[in-house]
C-alpha cells in the first residue's frame, strides 16, 4: 500500500511509560501510524506489546503522549477512546459465551442510529462459518471462530484503526491462514491495523512497516523488506 | 386444602417480594463482586418516602415517586461514594456498605421517629377481593401480586430482549471489553445501582404497608434477601427467582402447620408433652430460610444456579 507520509500520524505515541503496581513495563515506547497503515508490533513474550495496546486503549493506566488524529487520549477513559474511532481485539477475545453470535455482533455496534460500514449481515455473509452459527451461544465456538467473531465484533463499531493483540494464539495453522486473510481484508476495507503477532510468516506478509519491542520500549522500526535483512535484530531480539 | 390455597397463595406473593429485593442486590452483587448489605435499607427508605409521599398526596404518586427517588439516592451512592470506594478493593466496599447501612437507619429514625409508622394500605384497596373456603381475601395482596409480577416481566424483558439489557449482562461480566467497544461502562454500573437501589424501593412502598413500616424493617428483611442470593446463586437472576419463590413458600406453608414435632416424629417416641415435642412446625418458620441456607452452602457453594462460589 501506498501512503501518503505528509499526512497527519493517525496514531502518534511518544514517550509512552505504563506500570503494573511498582514495576514498570514501558519504558517510553514511541511510535506513529498512519492513516491506511498495517504496522506489526513484534518482541519476545513479556516485552510489553499487549501492555502497549492496553496502555493506548486505557485499559492500563498510561503516562506520556497517545495523540489519535492530532488529539490527546493518554487517561482518558476506554468507552471514549473507542467511540473517537480506536477499535481493540484483546489477546483474552473476550466473547459473550451465553449470547448468540449475532447478539454479540450487535454490541460492537456503538450507535444503532448511525450504523457504520459493516453490517451484522454484510459479516455473516463474509464468514459462513459464523453465519453457520449465527443464532448459537458464542461459547461453543472453536477458537478460531472465537477470534474471527471478536475481530468481526470490533469492525460493527466501524473503527478507524484496529488494534489487534495475538490473533492467531493457540490456532491451528489451517485456522492461523485464514485469520491473515481476515486482517489483509480489513486492511483492503481502509481500516489501519496495529497488530501484535509473535508470528513472523503472518507480520511480515500483512504488515506495511514493522516495529520490534525490547525490554518496554521500540527497538527496531523499518519496512517488512528492510527488516527481511537485519538477521542481527531477529537474533538479538526475536529469536528464543 | 383451605391452609395449602392460602398458604400457596401468601407465599407466591411474599416470594415475588422477596425477588424484587433480591434481583436488585444479585444484579449489583455481579457489578461489584461483593453483597451491598446497605440493599435492604433502600427497601426501609422506599416505605418511609412512601408513606410522607402518600400523606401528601396519594400512594398512587407515591407508588411511582419513592422508587425513582431511593433510585436517585442509590446513582449518587453509586457515582460518590461505591466508585471511588471501588479502587480500594473489596473489603473497603463491604464496609461501605455496612456503614451505609447504619446511616441510613440512623437517617430514618431522625426524621420519622423510633416507632412505627402508620403507613396504611390505600383506600381504594383496602377491601376483600374474593372469600375462598369461606375466609376473605385482602384486595391489597392481589395489588402486590400484580405489581410483582409486572417488575418480573418488565425486568426479564429489558435483560433479555433488549441492546441495552444485552450490553447490561455484558458489562456485568466483561466490564473492559464492554467499555472497549464503545459503550459507558461506568454509566451502566450506574444505573444498574440505581435500577436495583429502586426495585428494593418498590418492595418497599408495596410491602411497607403490608408488613410494617419501623425502623427494624430493614434488619429483618436484610437476612433474608441475602439467603435468597446465597441460595439462588451468586449473581444468578434465575435462581434468584427460585430461591425467593421457594423460601416463600417454605416459610409462609411452615407458618400454617400447627403440627408440633411430637405429631411428626412421634412414631420415633418423641413425646407431645416433652420440650421438643411441643415446638410447632409454625414457631420453626422464620429459622427455615437459615436452615436453607446453610444446607445450600454444604451441599453446592454455588447455590442453585450460581456460576461462582461463595
Amino acid at each position: 500500500m501506498s501512503l501518503d507520509t505528509t499526512q497527519e500520524p493517525m496514531l502518534q505515541v511518544s514517550g509512552l511509560h505504563a506500570y503494573y503496581g511498582k514495576s514498570h513495563v514501558l519504558h517510553g515506547v514511541d511510535m506513529q501510524i498512519m492513516p491506511g497503515e498495517v504496522i506489526a508490533l513484534l518482541g519476545r513474550n513479556g516485552v510489553g506489546r499487549s501492555t502497549t495496546a492496553k496502555a493506548i486503549m486505557g485499559e492500563v493506566a498510561p503516562q506520556g503522549s497517545i495523540r489519535f488524529r492530532g488529539q490527546e487520549i493518554a487517561g482518558l477513559p476506554n468507552h471514549k477512546i473507542a467511540r473517537m474511532g480506536l477499535g481493540y481485539v484483546p489477546e483474552s477475545r473476550d466473547i459473550f459465551p451465553t449470547m448468540t453470535v449475532r447478539q454479540n455482533l450487535m454490541l460492537g455496534i456503538k450507535n444503532m442510529r448511525k450504523p457504520g460500514r459493516w453490517s451484522i449481515e454484510q459479516m455473516l455473509e463474509m464468514f459462513p462459518n459464523l453465519a453457520r452459527r449465527a443464532d448459537n451461544a458464542a461459547g461453543v465456538l472453536s477458537g478460531g471462530e472465537k477470534q474471527m467473531l471478536t475481530m468481526c465484533r470490533t469492525l460493527m463499531g466501524d473503527p478507524e484503526l484496529i488494534i489487534i493483540d495475538e490473533p492467531t494464539e493457540g490456532l491451528a495453522p489451517l485456522i492461523v491462514t485464514q485469520v491473515g486473510e481476515m486482517i489483509a481484508e480489513i486492511a483492503r476495507a481502509g481500516v489501519s491495523i496495529l497488530l501484535v503477532e509473535q508470528k513472523l510468516s503472518i507480520a511480515l506478509k500483512i504488515a506495511d512497516r514493522v516495529y520490534v519491542m525490547g525490554h518496554g520500549e521500540i527497538v527496531y522500526s523499518g519496512t517488512p523488506a528492510e527488516f527481511a535483512t537485519r538477521d542481527d535484530i531477529r537474533k538479538e531480539w526475536l529469536e528464543v | 386444602m383451605e391452609t395449602l390455597v392460602f398458604a400457596l397463595l401468601n407465599g407466591v406473593i411474599y416470594g415475588l417480594l422477596l425477588f424484587m429485593l433480591s434481583s436488585g442486590l444479585t444484579l449489583i452483587f455481579s457489578m461489584m463482586g461483593v453483597l451491598n448489605f446497605a440493599h435492604a435499607s433502600f427497601y426501609m427508605l422506599g416505605a418511609y418516602l412512601a408513606f410522607t409521599i402518600m400523606e401528601g398526596t396519594s400512594f398512587w404518586i407515591a407508588l411511582f415517586l419513592a422508587p425513582v427517588l431511593v433510585g436517585l439516592v442509590g446513582m449518587v451512592v453509586e457515582r460518590y461514594g461505591l466508585r471511588r470506594v471501588h479502587a480500594q478493593g473489596h473489603v473497603a466496599e463491604l464496609l461501605f456498605t455496612f456503614g451505609l447501612a447504619y446511616l441510613i437507619d440512623e437517617v430514618v429514625k431522625i426524621f420519622w421517629g423510633r416507632t412505627a409508622v402508620n403507613y396504611r394500605v390505600p383506600e381504594l384497596l383496602d377491601f376483600p377481593l374474593f372469600t375462598l373456603y369461606g375466609a376473605q381475601y385482602p384486595a391489597y395482596r392481589i395489588f402486590i401480586l400484580f405489581v410483582a409480577a409486572f417488575m418480573l416481566v418488565a425486568l426479564w424483558y429489558l435483560l433479555k430482549k433488549t441492546r441495552a439489557g444485552l450490553i447490561i449482562q455484558a458489562a456485568l461480566t466483561h466490564p473492559h471489553m464492554v467499555g472497549s467497544l464503545g459503550h459507558n461502562v461506568p454509566l451502566i454500573f450506574m444505573s444498574v445501582f440505581g435500577v436495583g437501589c429502586a426495585l428494593a424501593g418498590l418492595a418497599g412502598v408495596i410491602g411497607g404497608n403490608y408488613f410494617v413500616t419501623d425502623p427494624a424493617m430493614a434488619v429483618q428483611m436484610g437476612p433474608i434477601v441475602f439467603v435468597v442470593v446465597v441460595v439462588g446463586g451468586l449473581g444468578s437472576l434465575e435462581g434468584a427467582f427460585v430461591a425467593a419463590m421457594l423460601i416463600g413458600l417454605l416459610q409462609t406453608s411452615a407458618i400454617s402447620i400447627n403440627a408440633s414435632l411430637a405429631d411428626i416424629f412421634g412414631f420415633l417416641g418423641l413425646g407431645p408433652h416433652t420440650e421438643v415435642g411441643e415446638i410447632t412446625i409454625a414457631s420453626m418458620a422464620p429459622m427455615l430460610p437459615f436452615l436453607l441456607l446453610v444446607l445450600i452452602l454444604m451441599i453446592r457453594p454455588r447455590g442453585l444456579m450460581g456460576e461462582r462460589e461463595v
